[in-house]
């Protein structure tokens, strides 16, 4: 996030404030991995144990996915940095014809 | 800055991916080629939703009778965590250290290994215990096209990493090679990305009913 101002004029006070920025992100990072064992732990848990209804367990596990797979591009891929309008931009032009697709196949099969 | 540059870890800079002309055409060449997977990948799921339990008859196998939770809890686990340990490799990438890089997409790659062994050993136990093969319903073609497709781009990932690492193994880490491990991670956490849909649409859900 923090990542592209870090010119003081001074190289060693640079690294060193770097170092740091990185070394933080890196805890973050470890702390989205925890999370999203913890979504997918859900996700097969709701599976596992009999006794919830299709319509619920289906959304749900769906949303879980969605959740975690934000985790996956913001912080693991770095999208919540600076300088990443254009990949924003190709991904979710991506997400959008992909779910046109996925919408129109799965409407077809239902009529 | 230029690619061939000698440079220090003094003089190393904060987004060694993004600091040449290059490296910054790569970045971007490599999002809109991420764009296109997700379409790629999206046709293969609606056509696996469309054509899921898909059978000519009742002495075929569906998706209930097929999958089985430990065996893709086992590979979710290993996937994700590789996803780990290639945001680990790229940390030491930004403090210009390029044998812990390494070692950590090593792992990296053992985990994709150990991913891709499960596959096969899933895709041969379906085709030899419940004659689901490619060729026997449009289910299995669906099924095969969207997890293969996937198990293909872990194999690829893991030729690609391993083919960086041996080329710049004596070179150490320079502006020219660095957007290359960069671009090669973002690639591995795709992977993992389509995983969490495969795992969540195919098998969680085909287990649902």
């Amino acid at each position: 996030m923090a990542n592209s101002q870090l010119n003081s004029g001074n190289p060693r006070v640079d690294i060193e404030y770097r170092r740091k920025k990185s070394a933080e992100e890196m805890r973050h990072h470890v702390v989205s991995f925890a999370l999203m064992i913890f979504l997918t732990l859900i996700a097969f848990a709701a599976v596992a144990i009999k006794g919830f209804s299709a319509w619920f367990i289906v959304p749900f596990i769906l949303l879980l996915a969605v959740v975690q797979v934000i985790f996956q591009l913001y912080y693991f891929m770095h999208m919540s940095h600076k300088g990443h309008e254009a990949p924003s931009m190709f991904l979710y032009s991506g997400v959008l014809v992909g779910a046109v697709t996925i919408l129109a196949f799965s409407t077809i099969i239902w009529w | 800055m230029h690619a061939e540059e000698k440079l220090t870890y003094e003089t190393w800079p904060a987004e060694p991916e993004k600091s040449t002309l290059e490296a910054k055409n790569k970045f971007l060449g490599f999002w809109f080629f991420l764009g296109g997977e997700t379409v790629l990948f999206a046709s293969l799921f609606a056509t696996y939703l469309a054509l899921k339990d898909k059978v000519p008859d009742s002495t075929h196998h569906l998706a209930k009778d097929l999958f089985e939770l430990p065996l893709t809890f086992v590979a979710t686990m290993l996937l994700l965590t590789s996803s780990l340990t290639s945001v680990y490799a790229m940390y030491h990438m930004k403090n210009f250290n390029a044998k812990k890089m390494n070692l950590w997409l090593v792992i990296t790659l053992l985990l994709g290994a150990a991913f891709l062994v499960l596959e096969i050993y899933e895709f041969n136990h379906y085709v030899h215990e419940f004659h689901h093969t490619f060729t026997s319903s449009a289910f299995g073609s669906a099924f095969y096209t969207l997890v293969g497709f996937h198990g293909g781009h872990v194999a690829f990932g893991l030729l690609w990493i391993t083919t960086l690492i041996v080329r710049n193994a004596k070179r150490g880490l320079d502006l020219y090679n660095a957007p290359k491990f960069y671009v090669a991670s973002l690639y591995w956490h795709f992977i993992d990305v389509v995983w969490v849909f495969i795992f969540t649409v195919v098998y969680l859900m085909g287990m649902v009913g």
